[in-house]
Formats: structure tokens, sequence, C-alpha cells
């Protein structure tokens, strides 16, 4: 049988194997992926668009991946922690909800049951109105929410005591309003957030940036406020919420762990790698296509930074009355 | 528009996406020409065999799998009065004594130019009616899907084979209380998990597609052995008769589509009636439209009774594709597999999908119809040769099924778990398909139950609890009012048939 080129090319696309090899030493020799979540998920995205960035790039020269599913995450982190002394070359992806979900008692363990290696990409929320709203800014919108709470209702992609209704409710707090009466409807994704704000039986919209930066541009929506520390260079005619008075700061991020008790010279390793793959081109074209925004944190930073917005969580919890276990 | 046309051809075209058209409508047409087995099951084997495929290859791959496996079907039903599925049982009617005849080539070469023209037709229907319902379904309210969706489910009951309303109605129960296992999305607490970390997410779908079709389809093909006439056989083995149509013939078929199409696709686009009772309608349709000696053929091999369903129940599959595509509401268990497949490639079909990405919404709707091009091209000058794999043992193809279905479920989610979940719902489903419990209804309710539960939900938060919006809105008193006809349909023809009995005991 005779096996032509072109064949063999078909045959290597269809299976989607790189097609030259790395060139020179890489950086690390294999990172095995452990995804918590099921295939096509968030979580899914991140972690094999990190890997295919890492190994096209030449800075990893393998890569496999392994998804489990369960218990928002929980079944992942647990696995992770049971087979430490064997995951020294895996890192899991993980994102906010880990600091929510543990807090909430989803699951037993926290970050600090892991080594946390990184902070790669992030996303501010926005609060976002219709174009033809009565809202104008910010403070409208706390004004009506004042007069009437049940008057705005918000819409967000995550359940009740989630990601969502937790910037919007920190929102609202943050001008003393009453963070227990904010009118919070769940969706089941920020797309299906943006349709029911679009078809009127929502007032306001608390999502992700990334998710409505589009159609502000396009005037299809309009975004009010974002949780940034500064005014944006995407946006920069749209003020903080701090700006507004209410003083709140949140980025919803996602990053990657090891297992615990991984040596600390491995565990920089890998950062540094994540680090080099943001010049890479192969980076720049995973990132370009999905709209991700780059949030570098590294080694003590990412733990510094996981600490103070666990503490933020924590305390947003206790205004609305959510149960927490720590 | 015409621009995204463009773009979805553009994509379709490429060498590696019409390998996969190819290799989908041949691995579609095999698996539903297995008795039993129809595109559900097709459709539930591929979603995870295209996991991390580019979104245009997954879906076009699909599409080749779905008009395949209908095809194939259709030649079952021909060749050896089996239909695998419900939707080319009215095939048969005329279909299977052409081939007794001896005309088994003219009867597949007619299915294949009904199904095509039905195919085609419905997709220009589908060009038209996609664009001004998403436009409409940007208003729609959590309000109006929930009463979208109780109205889907009372249809697909309703609709069901005569005497099978209640059973129907007992398998959508049983759906509804499966989708609501796991986390509840509203308040974030969890249900009916026991305790078991694996129940935490809930049952996936394709877990509950699998097991409640592909598995237990196959496990029926194994204890229901059917007779099959020597004719068909022969024809399985090589002697088909001529291809060829007489002008004759041609005519008869021509206007018998032109009828069908427009019907079909209507019906289909209802939510809860599909390309079954589009196919049965259609072949009542024809039968009463004909007079004198074309009627009197209808029985013994008509062609236009023929071409009739065939053209219907393409129309309908395409029309499906409108609630689903516009509104992200499945209407069929089909389109809920579909739904399902379509999510794996991180495409959530709804108004917003037309609106932020009409890239690939056209190029699901090219693919689709691409599907069915391919499909007439390459099928009609391989019939011969693929009706023989009929003749291929079922020692070894139903083992097949049986560990593609096994780990196809395993390699998405890699939780043994699943495997066991798996063949619990297999046994179930098993032991009630041969109580003749239809499954379509479970793995509708168990989509659409979730979603279901959320919009009401919202809405209920919305109206600060109140119900009212069912009469306020004025789109939701429309669709409730509708679900209460449909829901009338069993109930009257039953008071008819008891009226009849009693009349006749009193006689």
């Amino acid at each position: 049988m005779v096996v032509t080129r072109r064949l063999l090319l078909a045959t290597t696309l269809a299976l989607g194997l790189p097609l030259a090899a790395p060139q020179a030493e890489p950086m690390v020799e294999s990172i095995h992926f452990l995804i918590p979540g099921g295939a096509g998920g968030g979580w899914d995205g991140t972690a094999r668009g990190t890997g295919q960035a890492l190994v096209r790039s030449g800075l990893l020269g393998n890569a496999s991946y392994e998804n489990m599913s369960g218990g928002g995450g929980g079944k992942a982190i647990a696995h992770l922690i049971e087979t430490a002394d064997r995951q020294h070359d895996t890192l899991m992806v993980n994102s906010t909800p880990i600091i929510i979900r543990s807090l909430r008692g989803n699951f037993p363990q926290s970050f600090r049951d892991l080594t946390p290696i990184a902070g790669t990409i992030g996303d501010y929320a926005a609060m976002v109105v219709r174009p033809d709203s009565p809202f104008e800014t910010w403070q409208d919108v706390v004004a009506a929410f004042e007069q009437d709470p049940r008057s705005v209702k918000v819409a967000g992609g995550s359940v009740r005591g989630g990601m969502d209704h937790l910037v919007a409710a920190l929102a609202f707090a943050g001008t003393g309003g009453d963070p227990m009466s904010v009118a919070y409807v769940p969706y089941d994704a920020g797309g299906d957030a943006r349709a029911g704000l679009l078809s009127g039986e929502t007032d306001l919209l608390s999502t992700g940036l990334g998710e409505v930066l589009e159609q502000h541009k396009s005037g299809d929506l309009r975004v009010l406020a974002v949780s940034a520390e500064e005014r944006l260079d995407t946006l920069p005619d749209v003020p903080t919420l701090r700006e507004t008075g209410s003083d709140v700061t949140f980025v919803n991020w996602r990053g990657f762990f090891g297992a615990p008790g991984l040596p600390e010279d491995l565990a920089d390793r890998y950062a540094v790698m994540l680090e080099a793959m943001y010049e890479t081109e192969a980076w720049e074209e995973v990132r370009a296509r999905n709209g991700w925004v780059e949030i570098f944190t590294p080694r003590a930073e990412f733990t510094d930074f996981l600490e103070q917005q666990e503490a933020e969580v924590a305390d947003m919890f206790e205004r609305l009355g959510v149960e927490t276990v720590r | 528009m015409s621009e995204g046309i463009l773009i979805g051809l553009s994509t379709a075209m490429q060498p590696l996406n019409l390998l996969m058209v190819f290799v989908g409508c041949f691995a579609g047409t095999f698996i539903g020409m297995l008795p039993g087995l129809g595109p559900i099951s097709a459709i539930a084997l591929m979603i995870p065999i295209t996991y991390g495929f580019d979104p245009a290859a997954g879906m076009i791959l699909m599409a080749g799998v779905y008009y395949g496996a209908v095809f194939g079907g259709s030649t079952s039903s021909i060749l050896i009065n089996a239909p695998g599925i419900a939707g080319t049982v009215a095939t048969a009617f005329e279909g299977y004594p052409l081939a007794q005849r001896g005309d088994a080539g003219k009867a597949l070469a007619i299915a294949a130019y009904a199904s095509f023209a039905g195919g085609t037709i419905g997709a220009v229907l589908l060009l038209a009616a996609a664009p001004a319902l998403a436009a409409v379904a940007l208003s729609f309210q959590s309000a109006d899907y929930f009463a979208l969706m109780v109205l889907g489910l009372t249809a697909v009951s309703a609709f069901a084979a005569r005497g099978q309303f209640l059973k129907a109605m007992m398998m959508t129960v049983v759906g509804l209380m499966l989708a609501t296992v796991g986390q509840d999305v509203s308040s974030d607490t969890y249900r009916f998990t026991f305790g078991q970390v694996d129940l935490l997410d809930g049952f996936s779908f394709l877990l509950i597609a699998m097991a409640t079709f592909a598995l237990s389809e196959a496990l029926m093909v194994v204890l229901r052995r059917q007779m099959v006439a020597p004719e068909a056989l022969a024809a399985t083995k090589g002697h088909m008769g001529s291809l060829a149509l007489s002008r004759g013939e041609i005519r008869e078929m021509v206007p018998a589509i032109l009828r069908a199409s427009p019907f079909g696709f209507l019906i289909g686009v209802l939510p809860g009636a599909g390309a079954t009772i589009a196919s049965f309608l259609a072949y009542g349709m024809e039968r009463n439209v004909a007079r004198g000696e074309a009627k009197a053929r209808f029985g013994k091999g008509s062609v236009r009774g023929l071409a009739a369903p065939e053209t219907a129940n393409n129309a309908a599959s395409t029309g499906s594709f409108v609630p689903l595509l516009t509104l992200g509401i499945p209407g069929s268990g089909t389109t809920a597999v579909m739904l399902g497949a379509l999510l794996s490639f991180g495409i959530q079909p709804g108004p917003s999908l037309f609106q932020d990405r009409p890239e690939v919404f056209w190029s699901v709707i090219v693919s689709m119809y691409l599907g069915n091009v391919i499909l007439l091209i390459l099928n009609l000058p391989l019939i011969p040769y693929i009706a023989r794999l009929l003749t291929l043992p079922r020692q070894i193809l139903v083992p097949l099924i049986l560990f593609f279905s096994l780990i196809g479920v395993y390699l998405v989610s890699f939780n043994p778990f699943d495997i066991q979940a798996m063949v619990a719902f297999a046994a179930f489903a098993l032991v009630f398909r041969l109580m003749d419990y239809p499954m379509a209804p479970l793995i509708l309710a168990f989509v659409l139950g979730r979603l279901m539960e959320e919009n009401l939900r919202r809405a209920l938060l919305i109206n600060d609890g109140s119900i009212s919006f069912l009469w306020e809105r004025p789109i939701c008193l429309g669709i409730t009012i509708v679900t209460i006809v449909v829901l009338a349909v069993p109930i009257f023809d039953w008071w008819r048939q008891r009226r009849v009995v009693t009349a006749g005991e009193g006689g």
C-alpha cells in the first residue's frame, strides 16, 4: 500500500497532531493538565489552549490532559491531594469559583491545600443596561434601587450566591444599599442572562466584561461601570465602580495549581514557563481567539491575591447572610 | 444574510470537511439501516468522537450522520420491512411492496430523490423562516419559554402513537425527574444526590441518550429477531432491479413531493411534532388526494405513496431546526440530541447565536444542507453495496455498538460511575421498551426539564411570585391555549372511541 505524503498530511491534520517538532530544548519536559470539568467548558478551553500554546512555542515538550468532572471541581481537587506524591508534573486549572465554592462548603478543601503556580488570565465584572434603558449612569441605578429594590431586576449568569450575584450585591452595598434586597435573577450562562436583559424582563446585567465588550462598542448594550481598579485602556469613557462611590474591585481569574508539597524549584519553573508564554505567537493566537485578558500573577503574588479575594468574598457572604464554612 | 451563507459554504467546501460529510453519511447510513437504531443513536454515538474537532468539521460530520441515518432507516424499511425508526414506518407501507415486486432499486431511488427534494425545499424555507423567527425570539421572556416548553412536552405525548398517550406522559415525568438530580441552578442547593460526589453535577445528557437509545436499542436487536422476506434478502445480495425511473413515475412523484415538502416543514416547526407525525400525515394526505386507479395502487407499491412520507420526514427534520436554532428549544428527541451535539462544540443555539455569531448559525444550516446533497450523490450509486451490510452478522454489529456506546461516554467524563449508571439506565430502558413505552419523550423531558424549571423560577422571581404571567402576557396566553387544545386531542380521541364501543354494545 502506498501512503502518499498528502494522505499522511491529511491524517496528521485530522488527528490534530503537531506538524513540526518544537525547536531547541523545551523549558519543561512534560505537563499533565488536570481539568476539574468536562470537555468543552471554560476550564477545558483554558487548559487545552494554554497547553497548545506552550507546546507549539517549544516551551513545553509534551502536554497531556485529563478531564475529571464532579462536585463542581471538588473531585479533581481531592484526587490531586490524595495522589500528590506522584503528581509533580500535574497542573490543575481553576478559577474564582474555587474560592466561592470552598467558602460555601461545596467541597472541604481550599486553594491553601494546593500549590498556587500563577493566575494567567482574567476578566473584570461589568454592570450593563439596554441601550434604551432609562438609566444613564450607575448612580441612576443606585437611586432607583434605593427607592424600590424590586424595581431593579438584576440578571446574571451564575447561581444565587454565585459570582455575578456577588458582584452586583457588592456594588449596591458599596453605596450603602442593602445587599440582601437585590432582586437577583439567575441564568444558566452569561449569554442567556444577556438575552434576558435584551428581552426586557430584567433591568440590569451583572456579567464578565469580556462577554459584553463587543456589544458595548457596537452600541447594542451600554456598560455603566466596571469592577477594575482604574479606568481601562479599552474603555476610557466607562467609570469604575470605585469612582461612582462603591468601593468595589473584582477580577474573575483563571490560573494553575500544583499538587500540595510540590518542590519549590519545580513550582517556580512552571511559573517562569507560563510567563515566557505571553511573548509567543502561539499564545497570542489562542488568546485572541478566546478574547482572554492577561493578568499574570505568579507564585507568592498569586497566593496574596487569592487570600485577599477570599477575605472580600467571605465578608460579602456575611453581609448577604449566606452561610460560609470559614 | 448572503454573506453568511457564503462563509458557511466556503467552510463546508474545504477538503477535510467534505471528507467529514462522506464519513458521516456512510456511518449514519450504516447505523440507521440496522433495524431499531435511528438518528438519535447515530448522533449520540458520534458526540464523543467529535470532541476536540473544530466546530464546523464536527457539525458537518453530524449533519452527514443525521441524514445518513434517516436514509438508512428508509433503506431497511424498503428492503426488509424493518423500519430503523418511527419516522420511516410509513415508508415501508409502499416501499416494501415495491421491493417484493422486484423493484427494490427503484424504491430506493424514489426514497433518495424524495428525501433530497424534501430536504432542499425544507432548507429554502428554513433560510426564510429562521432569521424572521430569530428576530421575534429576541423579545421572548422566561415566561414565554416556559409556556413553549410545556407545549413541546405536551405535544410529544399527545402525538405519540394511538393508545400511548399515558405511557408517553409517564416517560415525560421520568425524564423530568432525572433532570432534577444535582445542583439546583437557581439556589445552589443539591437535590437527590444521596451524598454521592458523582451525582453532584446530575446525570450527563450523553449518558442518558446513550443508555436509553444506543445501548437499549442494540439490546432490542438481540431480543427481537425480525423475519426477513426472501425477495428482500435477494435484493440485499445485489439483485436490486434497475435504479432508473420511467417518465410516468417521475410525473407521479413530483406533485407528491411538492405537496409533502411545505406540509412536512410546517409540522416539523411545531414543537413536539416531528418527522414521524409528518410522514404519517403526508402519507394519509396523499392517499386522500389520489383518485381512481392511482388510489387503488396504494398498499401495492404506489410511487407517490412512497415519495410523500419520504419527502415529509426530511422536510420535517429540517423544519425542526427552526425552534432549535432560533429559540434553543429542541422540539423532538432527535433535535434534543442535536442540541447536545451543538453544546459539545461550544455552540449555544438561541436568538443570541443568530445575532452574535451569524457565521456559526449559517454554517450549521449550510452543513445540514450539504449532508443532504452529498447523501444523494454518494448513496444512490452505492445503494446496492451498502444494502449488503444488512447481511453482516448481528453477532459482530451489536457488540460493536455496545462497545462504542460505553467507551464513548467514558471518554468524555473519564468517570467509571458513568458506566455503571449507563448500564442501569439501559436495563431500565430495555424493560420499558419491551412494554412498548416510547423513549423519545424521556430524552426530550430530560433535556427540557432543567430549562423549564429555570425559566419558570425566573418568571416567578421577575413577577414577584405570581403566576399571572400565564394569562397577562399575550405570547404566553397564546401558547397556553395551544397547549390546552393539543392536550384535548388524545382525550377527545379516547372519548370518541369509548362512545363507539358503548354504541356498539348497545346495538
